[in-house]
């Protein structure tokens, strides 16, 4: 899922504190789970913005609301008349959710509540890693299930390094080495000969280097226009 | 291993079958030539070749191409390395065309030390190749003389192949696997990380030469003498990959006030006698760090002077 963080409450505020009315907007899918960017965080978010602008005594009417998913265009149906009511929309949402409603509403200032940080999982409650740097073109297959490119600091593809130091990545200790959790791992599974082979350089095409991405599914467009038609 | 490939001294000494000594020189932080002249005229008729680092521990420094060719010019064989750290493929392969073109004819492929390390490490990196991937660029682009996209290249570049490898980090058992890779990939000599753990070392070379990869690459052992207890300690905590038994912090602690520096020079002298009769170890890659004007006195006291001339 995508993970992400809530900016400082003063980098928050710095960016709201011009405009008379508030909507501070979550979304209830991912940002969710990490408990940055739901909804409820939006109301808690809300409460926090009001109680700063009484103390600076400052009017702002801050309201809180939120949806689904951002990044969908049915869920914005419901709230729309909030979103026009507003001067500026503060979305806790992913990056691609904040875009997307900039573009639902394109007269409308939005501003970014939250940093969007990773494609990753939860390790335990609170606790989150990333996993998937979306290169495009995985090869899990070949390195044990381990992701070099998103697990070693420098994404190589024939490591480890001479940084790997007692399993650990040369940047911190705290950071396991992500080419010896792949050695340790085929190492127990029996499979080391293929990280014995080459692995040429990657085309990095399917990665954000190819500009941005887009994918269409023309079963579904089909389906669509028989819909309509 | 016999065919000359890039006509470097490196190549013709080390294929003559001398026991090479290769040396290393840091560029400036500034564009101080005079600094970097000062530096490596120690180390002029000392060694084979010298190494000039690329922004080593990511802090900037003058680019390696450019110190490289200084010492071109003063008649110092230089050793161009390159990182995989601040170029993208088509910077790399415009650098190697360009010191070819120079005349510059080693080159050693690294990963680089993270960003993280250096004096900016707000940086982006980039590592488009990795080490072993630069490696086989260098080979395709010699060897084939095709760009990696199957392109002509109308002059082939002439640059003798080297990597690093490092036998003190972990999975030890790895090492020297990822070794083989390396050669296989097209590495024709290969300098090591400084080594202080012997024993570990040992092990490493019983390995390769059981492998047989000491008669597939020449294999040149990495010595930097210690000069002082505050440096030992140092590479010990902060330096990655780096080895330092706490027996030898000892004996340097034991050497008394002022006789630390010495006592890293004997250890490093007794590491390269063992080395000239290790099997499977072609010379010694002597990284006197920001200590140039000692290498002439320890070439003398190793034996390893005068250097040969081939």
């Amino acid at each position: 899922m995508i993970v992400g963080k809530q900016k400082p409450l003063e980098e928050i505020w710095d960016l709201v504190k011009g405009y008379g009315k508030i909507l501070v907007f979550g979304c209830n899918t991912c940002v969710a789970v990490c408990h940055e960017g739901g909804n409820k965080e939006a109301e808690i978010l809300g409460s926090l913005l009001r109680m700063k602008a009484k103390h600076k005594e400052v009017n702002i009417d801050i309201k809180d609301g939120g949806i689904e998913r951002q990044c969908e265009h049915e869920y914005f149906e419901k709230a729309a008349g909030d979103i026009e009511g507003a001067d500026a929309v503060l979305s806790i949402a992913c990056g691609a959710g904040v875009q997307f409603l900039g573009e639902k509403f394109p007269h409308k200032p939005v501003l970014p509540g939250l940093n969007t940080t990773f494609i990753g999982v939860v390790d335990a409650p609170g606790e989150f890693s990333e996993r998937c740097a979306m290169c495009g073109d995985c090869i899990l297959h070949l390195t044990g299930g381990i992701c070099p490119i998103t697990r070693c600091s420098k994404s190589i593809m024939n490591g480890p390094c001479g940084g790997c130091n007692q399993g650990s990545c040369e940047i911190s200790s705290d950071v396991p080495c992500g080419w010896y959790l792949i050695y340790e791992r085929l190492k127990g599974q029996g499979r080391l000969e293929l990280i014995h082979a080459y692995i040429p350089a990657k085309n990095w095409v399917t990665s954000r280097d190819g500009g941005p991405r887009k994918q269409v599914r023309e079963d579904m467009k089909q389906e669509k226009q028989t819909a309509e038609g | 291993m016999s065919e000359l490939k890039s006509g470097s001294n490196l190549e013709k000494v080390l294929k003559a079958g001398h026991f090479a000594l290769t040396g290393e020189c840091g560029p400036p932080k500034g564009a101080n030539v005079e600094h970097l002249r000062e530096k490596a005229a120690h180390l002029v008729g000392v060694v084979d070749c010298v190494n000039v680092t690329d922004n080593q521990t990511a802090v900037v420094r003058m680019s390696s191409w450019a110190a490289s060719l200084i010492l071109l010019q003063m008649g110092i064989e230089p050793n161009f390395q390159m990182v995989c750290r601040d170029r993208n493929r088509l910077a790399m392969m415009a650098d190697i065309l360009g010191v070819s073109a120079h005349g510059i004819r080693n080159m050693l492929c690294l990963s680089g030390d993270h960003q993280k390390f250096g004096n900016h490490p707000d940086s982006k990196n980039v590592h488009d190749l990795d080490s072993m991937q630069l490696i086989h660029l260098v080979r395709t682009m010699r060897d084939d003389g095709k760009f990696p996209n199957g392109e002509e290249i109308d002059e082939k570049p002439k640059l003798f192949i080297g990597a690093a490898e490092n036998p003190f980090a972990e999975p030890y058992e790895w090492r020297v696997h990822r070794l083989a890779k390396k050669i296989a990939a097209g590495a024709e000599f290969i300098q090591t990380q400084c080594i202080y753990n012997m024993d570990r070392f040992r092990e490493f070379m019983k390995r390769a030469v059981d492998m047989g990869l000491h008669e597939k690459c020449y294999i040149l052992a990495g010595v930097t003498p210690m000069k002082t207890l505050g440096m030992a300690r140092y590479m010990a905590k902060s330096v990655p990959g780096m080895d330092v038994p706490a027996s030898l912090i000892k004996r340097l602690e034991g050497a008394g006030k002022g006789k630390v520096a010495e006592e890293g020079i004997q250890f490093a002298l007794e590491q390269i006698e063992e080395f000239k009769a290790m099997e499977g170890i072609a010379g010694i890659h002597l990284m006197a760090i920001e200590w140039e004007h000692k290498v002439p006195e320890i070439a003398e006291r190793a034996d390893l002077l005068p250097r040969p001339k081939v």
